[in-house]
C-alpha cells in the first residue's frame, strides 16, 4: 500500500470519527414525557423541549418564580409542551428579559428531582411586525398632565 | 410620497440584471473555442459594455437606496423597516446592509469592483474569468429582482412599498397615499460602529473567494490548467487575510455588544463564515504549493470549488430560513430558499463536473514527500484546516438534515448538541494544536538554509517552546490554577508555533532576504491559539457573592451562582474586588460623560428631558437649571465602581441595557474595562425594568410646617422653606401662574444629602404638582395641599423598593493575544499577496532550487 492511500485512509477514518461525534452529542427535540422516561431510566442526555408559557386573560404569564432578592440566580416556571404536558422548570440564572413576551419557549437541559433543570433558554419572539404601530401621530400630552 | 426614486431603483436592478446575462453571454462567446488571451473582439467589446452598464446600475440601485433611507422615505418598506428620524448618520450606512436585500446589494457592488479589477491587472484572463463573474451577478442580482412572473416571485426588492408590503392595514382604505413619520428604526444593537465596518468587510471577503474560484473554472475551460495559479494568489491572499479579519471583527463586535460572555458563540451565522474561511486558507497552502513547488494542483483546484461551493452553502444556510430558531441573528426569511437552492445547484454541479471532465488531465507531481520536505506538512495541515471545517459543517447543518428529512416525509427530532462549546472544543482544540506544530515544522523546513540540518534547525525552538511551557504550567499552578492535559498540549503547540515562526523571520531577517509573509500570518495564528486558550480556558467569574449574606434556596448549587444582586449605594464583594453601583445613566449627546438621570427630568418626548440642577463636567458647565436637552433614551448606562481589594486600583464600568423590542424586551451589553494582560467584562443580567411604571406605594399624606423634621424609614427630612419658584422644568411659567417649591433636605446612607423641590403650581384655579423623586432612596415626594391660613403643608409621600442590579463580571486573560494575532495575521497574508505579486518567475525557480538542494542533503 503506498503512503498517500495509508493517508487517504486516515482521512477518512477522522471524517467518520468526526460524523460519530456529531452524532452523539446531538441532542433531540423531545417532550416533557420522553424527558421523565429517559430520566427515570437514568438517561442524563439533555433534550430541547418546545412550549408555551402558560398565560391569564391579560396574556401575562403565570407560575413565573423569580425573586432576585431571596436568590437572583434562580428563576423557575412552568411550561406547557407541544403535548399540553406541564412541567415546573428550574433555570439557576437571572430570568431572561424576554421571556414575558415570547411566543415560543425552547429549553435545554434535562428531568432531575421531579423539576426540568434547563441550562438555556431559548426564546422565540413575536415577529417585529406586529406590534408596532404605524402612526405615532397624536399630539404629545402636555407635561402639566402627565406630572399629576 | 416620492414614486420617482423607487422606480428609478426598481429600473435599475432590472438593467443590472439583463445586463449581468448580457455581459455573461457576451463574454462567454468571447471566450468560446478560442484560447486563452485570443478572445473574439467584437464579442467582448459587448460583453465589456455590458459589465460596464451593470456596474452603473448597481451604483445606481445603491444610490437609489441610500437616497431611500438617507431622506427618511418612509413609504418604502425599507427605509420604514431599517431606519428612524432620530438615526446618526453613520448608522444610516448600516441600515443600508441591515436587510437581505441591502447586504446582496453590497455583495454585487463588491464583485463589481473585483471584476473591474481583473479587467485592469488580469487582461488575458478577462474573458472566461469575467464570464463567471457576470453569472454570479446575474444570480445574485435575481435576489433582489423583486419581479414577478406568472405566480412565481423572483428575489426580493429593496424598493418595495409599505403599502404593498403590509396590504391589510386599514389605514390605506382611509388614505392610500399614507405615509409614517417615523421609522422603526435600526436594531439598537447594530448601533455600533463596528457594525458599519464589518459587513463591508466581510462581504469583500466573500466576494473574494469568487477570483480564485472563477480563474479556476476559466482554468478548466480553457484547458490552460496550470498558469491560473499565479495570476489567483495574489487575490486569494487578499481573500484569506479580509475574510478573516472580517470574522474577528465580528467576534468583536459580539465580545463588545452581546452578552453571551465573549467573542465567540458557535452561533450557526458565524460559523457559516468560519467553514469557508478555513477552506479558503486551505486552498491558499495548495496553490502556494502548486506555484513554489510544482506540488498539490488538484488540491488547489478542490480546494478553491468548495471554497466558494461553501459560500453559497453559507448564504443559503443563513438566508433561505432553514436554520429557524437555531440561530440568533435572525435574516428574515424572504421566501428566497428556492433560488437560492439553484443558485447553490448551479454552481456546485456545474463546477464539480467540470473538474471531474478535466481531472485526468491535471498534472499531478512525481514527486515523493518524505517527513523532511516542507511540502509534506503544508499538505498536512492544510487537510486538518478541512477537517476541522468538516466538523463544523456536519454539526451546523443539522437544521438542514431535519428540514431535508422532513421534505422526503421522514421525521426527524435532531437538535444541536446541548453543549455547544464542549462538542466543537472537542475537535477544534485538536485542530489547533495540529495547525501550531504543523505550520512551525513546515515553517522551518520551508526557509531552512541549504547547510543547517532539521534537527539543528528545529532545536533551539522547540527546546525554548518546552521551557516556556513549563514556566507557563508553573505559574498558572502558583495562582491556584489547575491546566488539564489538552490545555498543555495547546499550550505548547502554541508556544511551538510561536517559536518557530519567530524563528524563521529571525532567520531571514539576518540573511537579509525579503520579510516572509506566510511566517508572518502563522506567528499571528499562534498567538491567536495561544489567546483563545487563555481567554476562553481560564475565563475567571469575578461575580460570585463572596459575603455569605445570601441564603441559597438550594444548597447543592455547588457554585454555580454566577451573578450576584446589588443594591443601589451599598457596597457588595465579589471574588477580589468591591463592587459599588451607583444609579442610572443616560447618554447626553455633545456631552463627554454619561449623565445621571437623577439630573434631569424626562419629557413626554423620549429624546428630550429637562435639567433639574446644573449639569457640569469637568469644569465646563454644560446646561443650567430648567435648561431642555437632547438624550439619547435607547440606552440606560448602570454605573458600577470596582475596587480590586488587592492593590487597591479603581475604575469605574457603564455596562448597558437598551430596550429593544425586536429582541422580545431589555437587552444588556457588556462593559470592557482594559488591562494590558486582561479584561474585566461584566454586564447587567438582570434590573427592574426601565419601561415598567415604578410601583409606588399609595402616598402617606404627613402634614408639616416650615422647620419641621420627617422620618421616612432609616432616613429622615427637614422642610426647611417655602419659596417660590421661577422655574418649573417642563413648563414654561406664564404671567398670573404661582409656583411654589417646598425646600428639602433628606440625610440618606452614609450621611449623604439630598435636596428635594416638590411643585405646587396654580394656574386659572387649576391646580399643578411637579413631585420630586429621588431614585438613590426610592422616594417619591409631593407637595399636595397648601393650608395658608394655619401655615401648614401636607406632603404626600410614597416609596418604592430601592434600586439593584444583578451584574455578572468575568475576567478575561490575554485576550489581547487574539485580537493581536488576528492584526498579524491579516498583515502577513497582505504581505504574501504583495510578495506574490512582486515575485517573478526567476524567484519561484530560485526558491525551488533552494529547497531542492536542502532536501538533497537532508536525505544525504
Amino acid at each position: 500500500m503506498k503512503k498517500s492511500h495509508l493517508f487517504v485512509l486516515v482521512v477518512i477514518a477522522a471524517a467518520v470519527g468526526i460524523i460519530i461525534s456529531t452524532m452523539s452529542d446531538a441532542s433531540t427535540y423531545s417532550t416533557f414525557a420522553i424527558a421523565r422516561q429517559q430520566a427515570a431510566s437514568g438517561n442524563l442526555a439533555k433534550v430541547h423541549v418546545v412550549g408555551t408559557l402558560p398565560r391569564d386573560a391579560d396574556k401575562r404569564p403565570v407560575g413565573l418564580e423569580y425573586d432576585p432578592m431571596v436568590n437572583p440566580n434562580y428563576f423557575a416556571f412552568t411550561m406547557i409542551d407541544t403535548l399540553q404536558v406541564s412541567q415546573r422548570v428550574v433555570y439557576r440564572n437571572p430570568k431572561p428579559q424576554d421571556l414575558d413576551k415570547s411566543e415560543q419557549v425552547v429549553i435545554v437541559g434535562a428531568m432531575k428531582d421531579g423539576v426540568f433543570e434547563a441550562d438555556q433558554i431559548l426564546t422565540k419572539c413575536p415577529s417585529k411586525y406586529v406590534e408596532k404601530d404605524l402612526g405615532k401621530t397624536g399630539p404629545p400630552a402636555t407635561a402639566m398632565n402627565t406630572r399629576r | 410620497m416620492n414614486l420617482l426614486i423607487g422606480n428609478l431603483g426598481q429600473a435599475s436592478v432590472i438593467l443590472a440584471f439583463v445586463a449581468a446575462a448580457v455581459a455573461a453571454y457576451g463574454y462567454f462567446q468571447a471566450a468560446r473555442g478560442r484560447a486563452l488571451g485570443e478572445a473574439d473582439a467584437s464579442w467582448l467589446r459587448l460583453a465589456r459594455g455590458a459589465f460596464f452598464v451593470h456596474g452603473a446600475a448597481v451604483l445606481a440601485v445603491v444610490a437609489c437606496l441610500f437616497n431611500i433611507i438617507y431622506a427618511h422615505r418612509y413609504e418604502y418598506y425599507y427605509a420604514w423597516s431599517h431606519s428612524s428620524n432620530h438615526l446618526p448618520v453613520q448608522y444610516m450606512i448600516s441600515c443600508f446592509w441591515e436587510g437581505q436585500e441591502g447586504s446582496f446589494l453590497l455583495w454585487i457592488f463588491w464583485h463589481v469592483v473585483l471584476g473591474l479589477g481583473i479587467m485592469k491587472f488580469n487582461k488575458q484572463w478577462e474573458a472566461p474569468v469575467l464570464a463567471v463573474f457576470a453569472a454570479v451577478q446575474a444570480f445574485l442580482v435575481s435576489m433582489i429582482l423583486g419581479v414577478v412572473v406568472g405566480s412565481v416571485k423572483i428575489g426580493s426588492s429593496p424598493f418595495i412599498l409599505l403599502r404593498d408590503f403590509m396590504v391589510d392595514l386599514p389605514v390605506w382604505k382611509l388614505n392610500p397615499n399614507f405615509v409614517p413619520k417615523d421609522g422603526t428604526g435600526l436594531n439598537a444593537l447594530l448601533q455600533n460602529y463596528w457594525m458599519v465596518i464589518h459587513p463591508p468587510t466581510l462581504f469583500l471577503g466573500f466576494a473574494l473567494t469568487l477570483v480564485p474560484f472563477a480563474f479556476a473554472i476559466a482554468a478548466l475551460w480553457k484547458k490552460e490548467l496550470t498558469s491560473w495559479v499565479k495570476p489567483a494568489l495574489p487575490w486569494t491572499a487578499l481573500g484569506g487575510a479580509v475574510l478573516g479579519i472580517g470574522i474577528m471583527m465580528g467576534a468583536y463586535w459580539a465580545y463588545e455588544t452581546l452578552n453571551f460572555g465573549g467573542y465567540w458563540n458557535w452561533d450557526p451565522v458565524e460559523n457559516a463564515v468560519y467553514i469557508p474561511w478555513l477552506v479558503l486558507i486551505a486552498a491558499l497552502h495548495g496553490m502556494v504549493l502548486w506555484q513554489r513547488r510544482r506540488i498539490g494542483l488538484r488540491t488547489a483546484y478542490s480546494l478553491v470549488v468548495a471554497t466558494f461551493v461553501l459560500i453559497l452553502y453559507a448564504t443559503f444556510l443563513t438566508r433561505s430560513g432553514v436554520l429557524g430558531s437555531a440561530s440568533v441573528h435572525s435574516f428574515t426569511d424572504l421566501g428566497l430558499s428556492g433560488q437560492l437552492i439553484i443558485y447553490l445547484a448551479f454552481f456546485t454541479v456545474g463546477a464539480i463536473a467540470l473538474l471531474a471532465a478535466r481531472w485526468k488531465n491535471i498534472p499531478v507531481s512525481e514527486k515523493e514527500l518524505t517527513a523532511y520536505s516542507p511540502e509534506l506538512w503544508v499538505f498536512v495541515g492544510a487537510t486538518v484546516l478541512c477537517l476541522a471545517a468538516f466538523q463544523v459543517v456536519v454539526t451546523t447543518s443539522i437544521p438542514v438534515y431535519n428540514s431535508f428529512l422532513g421534505f422526503i416525509g421522514i421525521k426527524s427530532n435532531l437538535a444541536l448538541p446541548a453543549d455547544q462549546i464542549q462538542h466543537y472544543t472537542r475537535i477544534q482544540l485538536w485542530a489547533g494544536v495540529l495547525i501550531g506544530l504543523f505550520s512551525g515544522i513546515a515553517q522551518i523546513l520551508w526557509w531552512r538554509p541549504a547547510k543547517e540540518t532539521v534537527l539543528n534547525a528545529l532545536a533551539t525552538p522547540t527546546m525554548l517552546a518546552l521551557l516556556t511551557t513549563a514556566l507557563v504550567v508553573l505559574l498558572t499552578r502558583y495562582f491556584g490554577h489547575t491546566m488539564s492535559a489538552p490545555y498543555v498540549t495547546l499550550l505548547l503547540a502554541g508556544l511551538f508555533g510561536v517559536m518557530t515562526n519567530f524563528s524563521a523571520i529571525f532567520g531571514l531577517w539576518r540573511r537579509k532576504v525579503q520579510l516572509s509573509g506566510g511566517a508572518v500570518s502563522h506567528l499571528g495564528i499562534a498567538l491567536m491559539l495561544l489567546g483563545i486558550l487563555a481567554s476562553s480556558g481560564y475565563s475567571n467569574i469575578i461575580s460570585r457573592n463572596t459575603s455569605g449574606k445570601l441564603i441559597s434556596r438550594d444548597m447543592d448549587d455547588k457554585g454555580n451562582e454566577e451573578n450576584v444582586l446589588l443594591w443601589r449605594n451599598e457596597t457588595g464583594a465579589m471574588n477580589g474586588y468591591d463592587v459599588t453601583y451607583t444609579g442610572q445613566y443616560l447618554d447626553v449627546p455633545g456631552l463627554p460623560e454619561y449623565v445621571n438621570t437623577q439630573l434631569i427630568y424626562r419629557t413626554d418626548d423620549e429624546y428630550k428631558a429637562v435639567a433639574r440642577a446644573e449639569i457640569k463636567q469637568g469644569d465646563k458647565t454644560y446646561y443650567h437649571t430648567g435648561d431642555s436637552l437632547n438624550i439619547l433614551p435607547e440606552n440606560t448606562y448602570y454605573r458600577v465602581e470596582y475596587t480590586d481589594k488587592k492593590n487597591g486600583q479603581k475604575f469605574t464600568l457603564y455596562p448597558r441595557a437598551q430596550v429593544n423590542e425586536e429582541m422580545g424586551g431589555l437587552l444588556a451589553s457588556p462593559a470592557l474595562q482594559r488591562f494590558w494582560d486582561h479584561d474585566i467584562y461584566s454586564h447587567i443580567s438582570s434590573v427592574p425594568d426601565p419601561r415598567k411604571e415604578i410601583p409606588w406605594s399609595t402616598a402617606v399624606p404627613h402634614e408639616l410646617s416650615v422647620g419641621d423634621t420627617l422620618f421616612l424609614n432609616d432616613y429622615f427630612a427637614v422642610f426647611r422653606a417655602i419659596e417660590q419658584a421661577h422655574e418649573v422644568p417642563g413648563i414654561k411659567l406664564e404671567q398670573g401662574d404661582i409656583a411654589l417649591q417646598a425646600d428639602m433636605i433628606i440625610t440618606g446612607e452614609k450621611g449623604r444629602q439630598y435636596h428635594a423641590h416638590p411643585i405646587f403650581l396654580l394656574r386659572d384655579r387649576q391646580v399643578g404638582r411637579v413631585p420630586e423623586i429621588i431614585e438613590d432612596l426610592g422616594l417619591k415626594l409631593t407637595l399636595d395641599q397648601i393650608d395658608p391660613v394655619k401655615g401648614k403643608f401636607t406632603f404626600a409621600i410614597s416609596t418604592t423598593s430601592k434600586d439593584y442590579i444583578i451584574l455578572k463580571a468575568t475576567e478575561k486573560p490575554f485576550i489581547n493575544l487574539l485580537w493581536g494575532g488576528t492584526l498579524l495575521m491579516g498583515l502577513g497574508l497582505v504581505l504574501s499577496m504583495r510578495q506574490r505579486k512582486a515575485a517573478k518567475a526567476t524567484a519561484v525557480s530560485a526558491a525551488a532550487g533552494r529547497a531542492g538542494v536542502a532536501r538533497q542533503q537532508a536525505i544525504a
